[in-house]
């Protein structure tokens, strides 16, 4: 498992994820969220909501955030920290797009413990 | 490249709050430097009076301390006075000689009190109550001395005389008109509060003219003398007679000044538009404005220009206000006094210290007068605002909203100041009473969009609005609870609601990003209020001919299931009228049994919800419920949800119609719209009313001789019984008028507005003048459900079932 998680797994083509939304990816560690935003920025986190846990695969995306179905929780894609003034972050994972096909690794980035 | 120059001349609560606006919007574009002529930060002036009182302290009512200047790289100059505009050169100068060059200029000057022109007015010891300084002067006046005099029986005066008092000061209030506060209260309520106040030992002097202030030995004031010879001592006197705005420097630079300086609707002078002006240094259309809330609704527009948007218009304020004497609860808004074409509701209770005084004009409220019990003064205010007809509840009205039901926090409302700090104000998301306050003092919060946003409380079903509201204005100063004088759809737009949806017919906008754009939406794509709005507002004007925008739905619609909280979903198919039959059940219990559903439970609504659903399983349970012949119940929509019916005349011996059949006919019509908001319908066989069709949106009661219609009930987070609309003799026009009344409220309430509210706010009688006197109008309506009907009624699940898009409903990948 450890070579899996150093590699960038192509996990889908772009135009899998609808724009504004989001798909996910079942991994050993937990559902990982990949979101497509309206300016085709792809995004992955950890599908679970710092709140209470709330799957953001399911919210609406907005901007370059979604908004947690549970709670109304808002979460900053590209940092997984929650908009201010609540407090908290899902792991975020590198992901890039290679020629329309999405690439997302499963090591989290540092800087969130809700890894 | 260098960035344009802003200048703020004024370091107080208007010219500060608009320049946290404009950082708010564009932390960036300019470099600002601000000139104060106190030596302090900015401070929240209105708690000056708290300050005095002992309650507060000159450092707690900061609201910006240097460092937040420092922080947002913005020059402070304090103790310093601007004495000189240059608009040729656009440069200002103070008067310690520093200068500084503008590209756009801010003058927030603020307001001097007025001195009355009697001789002594200048002596030592007679003083305003404005700012820091004057409050210094009270308090040492306080440790020396003994006789104050408050001249001026208003807001200030009296919160002043308050103060000194508590201080310790022997205090009289001079007054010149009949009772005190005569521009806020009626004069039955200004005796109570005069009552009140002498019971702390404040005199009042009523009717009395000052004539002169009579100097002592030492050269200080030491006596008040009246025009009628009468003299009384005065070791301090305070002058709360009014205010005149400052204006001295706006007009040696030649901006046109009359009573304020004058500024359109986009607050920049109508001599320079270079230059902005806001706060009480201002004439808006006429009128000046002393309280803070008009302030901060002007402070947001202002900035909005300066930011460069260039899309917010201030109209003008209606205003409301409230006395910061602790222990006094007043509040008063409007045209309290009434007049020839306007009627009073008033309720007196002499034993409780309550008086609350209503003003209709046509039945609808233009003013209020609230003392000893002002919890529903924004409840009123919004009224006013909205300009809602009251006649449905009118003689409910002046018992508050409370009366009209609230669950979840009983009858604490009356008792919220009292209330110990553990008392749970919010109970969806618990939040208790010492954290609301604690939040509103140590992040300085002013608004209740604030409080929502840092403790949660009143942001999930707001019941408990009021009470936040009350807490926020005991907290803060009163004015802030003031509602805006227009209320935008959402923060990615200025327009309303009403605004809205005109747009989208008027100007044929026929998408999502085609609204956004036609209307200067301030976001890419919005947010997760607006874009379901304009969803259902462009499918409600467009039926068949819009595209549903699915990424703009609540996962519930876009799943067609109920997301419970650990991100499984429950399913409710659709049972017509309640009637099931055993096949039906068995094939609900096969489904329920196939995809393992965790619970089985019967709803409120007469039908059976499958709980624990995976999400991927959803397109293969709708799939076997389609093809036992169930549709979707819309359990998880802003749809119709379900017709509750009792029994009826096929076998209840008190039953007079079937109101089973016509239930399911009710059904039949109407399922698969999309609405506002949820709505829920049901049909009683007889007056007994087995299916509650009095707390329903839409309720049928059975009579002997037909059918009475009922409206805008509910039973759930405020309990409202229907009003009544009409009687009506066939099933037919049950129908009929079923379909109208829909239909109004779907082109005319708010995107998640239940009909209860929308009934309130626009009025019974708009209702019954659209649905019942209006035979074509009806008609007309009922015609446009049902065309919008055609392309509504086709069962999302079948839908979903026969065309499977699964990869919704499927991980993108599988990696374990």
């Amino acid at each position: 498992m450890n070579a899996l998680h150093h590699d960038w797994l192509d996990i889908g083509h772009i135009d899998d994820i609808p724009r504004q939304g989001a798909r996910v990816v079942a991994a050993p560690g937990g559902n990982i969220a990949v979101f497509r935003t309206v300016d085709d920025r792809v995004f992955a986190l950890a599908d679970r909501c710092p709140h209470r846990g709330g799957p953001l695969s399911q919210g609406i995306v907005h901007g370059h955030q979604v908004a947690c179905p549970l709670h109304d929780w808002r979460i900053h894609l590209n940092t997984g920290l929650a908009v201010a003034p609540d407090e908290g972050c899902a792991a975020r994972y590198p992901v890039r797009i290679d020629d329309g096909r999405i690439r997302l690794r499963l090591t989290p980035e540092d800087g969130c413990p809700n890894r | 490249m260098s960035r344009p120059r802003l200048v703020v001349v004024g370091n107080g609560m208007a010219g500060i709050r608009t320049v946290e606006e404009l950082l708010k919007l564009t932390p960036d574009l300019y470099d600002i430097t601000v000139f104060g002529d106190e030596p302090h930060p900015n401070y929240n002036r209105i708690l000056l009076s708290s300050v005095l009182a002992g309650e507060q302290t000159t450092e707690g009512i900061v609201l910006n301390p240097r460092h937040w200047y420092a922080q947002h790289g913005i020059t402070l100059h304090t103790g310093s006075p601007v004495v000189k505009i240059d608009r040729i050169r656009r440069r200002v100068e103070s008067a310690d000689g520093r200068t500084a060059a503008y590209d756009r200029l801010l003058i927030a000057t603020g307001s001097r009190p007025f001195m009355l022109p009697v001789p002594g007015a200048d002596l030592p010891g007679v003083i305003g109550f404005r700012n820091i300084a004057d409050v210094q002067v009270m308090l040492e006046a306080a440790d020396r001395y003994r006789n104050a005099v408050v001249i001026g029986g208003g807001l200030l005066g009296l919160e002043a005389a308050n103060g000194l008092r508590q201080r310790g000061m022997q205090v009289s209030v001079v007054h010149i008109a009949p009772w005190l506060l005569e521009r806020q209260l009626d004069e039955p309520a200004a005796r109570l509060l005069q009552e009140n106040l002498q019971a702390r030992g404040l005199r009042f002097l009523l009717k009395r003219q000052t004539a002169a202030l009579v100097a002592g030995e030492s050269g200080r004031v030491c006596a008040v003398r009246f025009q009628d010879g009468e003299c009384i001592p005065a070791d301090l006197v305070v002058m709360a007679v009014g205010i005149r705005p400052n204006t001295t420097l706006a007009e040696s630079a030649g901006l046109h000044c009359n009573r304020g300086i004058v500024v359109n609707d986009t607050l920049q002078s109508v001599t320079d538009p270079r230059v902005y002006a806001v706060g009480e240094c201002v004439n808006h259309r006429g009128v000046t404005y002393g309280l803070v809330a008009p302030l901060f609704e002007q402070a947001k527009v202002c900035a909005n220009h300066l930011a460069r948007h260039g899309i917010a218009r201030y109209t003008g304020s209606m205003l409301a206000t409230r006395l910061k004497v602790t222990g006094i609860d007043l509040y008063s808004a409007g045209d309290f006094m009434g007049g020839e074409d306007c009627e009073e509701i008033v309720f007196r209770d002499a034993g409780r210290g309550v008086y609350k005084k209503l003003v209709l004009k046509d039945n609808r409220l233009v003013g209020s007068v609230l003392y000893g019990d002002s919890l529903d003064g924004a409840w009123y205010f919004e009224l006013m605002r909205d300009g809602t007809d009251v006649s449905a509840y009118r003689e409910r009205l002046v018992f508050g909203r409370q009366h009209l039901g609230d669950s979840g926090h009983g009858d604490e409302k009356n008792r919220v100041m009292s209330l110990p700090d553990s008392a749970e104000i919010c109970g969806c998301n618990g939040v208790s009473k010492g954290a609301i306050v604690a939040a509103i003092r140590a992040k300085k919060l002013f608004t209740l969009d604030e409080v929502r946003a840092h403790t949660k409380a009143s942001s999930s079903c707001g019941s408990c609005t009021g009470l936040v509201e009350a807490l926020l204005a005991a907290t803060v100063g009163g004015d802030y609870s003031a509602a805006p004088s227009k209320k935008p759809l959402c923060p990615c737009t200025e327009y309303t609601h009403e605004e809205v949806r005109k747009a989208i017919l008027e100007r044929q906008l026929k998408s999502i990003p085609e609204a956004m754009r036609a209307l200067e939406w301030k976001t890419p794509d919005g947010c997760p209020k607006c874009r379901p709005a304009l969803n259902y507002y462009l499918l409600c004007a467009w039926p068949g001919e819009y595209r549903d925008d699915t990424q703009s739905r609540f996962i519930n619609e876009r799943a067609h299931g109920n997301i419970q909280k650990d991100g499984s979903f429950s399913v409710v198919p659709r049972i017509w009228g309640g009637v099931v039959t055993p096949r039906e059940l068995r094939a609900i219990a096969d489904v329920a049994e196939k995809f393992k559903a965790a619970e089985v439970k019967i709803t409120g609504g007469q039908r059976i919800d499958l709980f624990g659903i995976r999400k991927a399983d959803l397109p293969a349970v709708w799939r076997d419920l389609s093809a036992a012949g169930f549709v979707s119940g819309h359990a998880y929509g802003k749809a119709l949800r379900t017709v509750k019916t009792c029994v009826g005349s096929r076998w209840c011996r008190f039953g007079t119609q079937d109101s089973t059949g016509l239930g399911i006919r009710l059904e039949q019509a109407t399922w698969g719209s999309w609405m506002p908001h949820k709505f829920k319908m049901a049909v009683s066989g007889c007056p007994r009313n087995c299916a509650e069709a009095t707390i329903k949106d839409f309720g049928v009661v059975c009579v002997d001789s037909g059918y009475e219609l009922h409206v805008g009930g509910n039973g759930g987070i405020k309990v409202r019984v229907t009003d009544l609309l009409c009687h009506v003799k066939t099933e037919a026009e049950v129908i009929e008028y079923a379909c109208a009344f829909i239909q109004l409220y779907r082109e005319e309430a708010h995107y998640l507005e239940r009909t209860a509210p929308w009934v309130e706010r626009v009025g019974l009688a708009h209702i019954k003048a659209r649905v019942v006197e209006d035979a074509d109008e009806r008609r007309r309506l009922a015609e446009r459900f049902r065309q919008a009907q055609e392309y509504a009624q086709n069962d999302p699940w079948r839908a979903h079932a026969e065309e499977i898009d699964a990869r919704e409903f499927l991980p993108l990948a599988t990696l374990v």
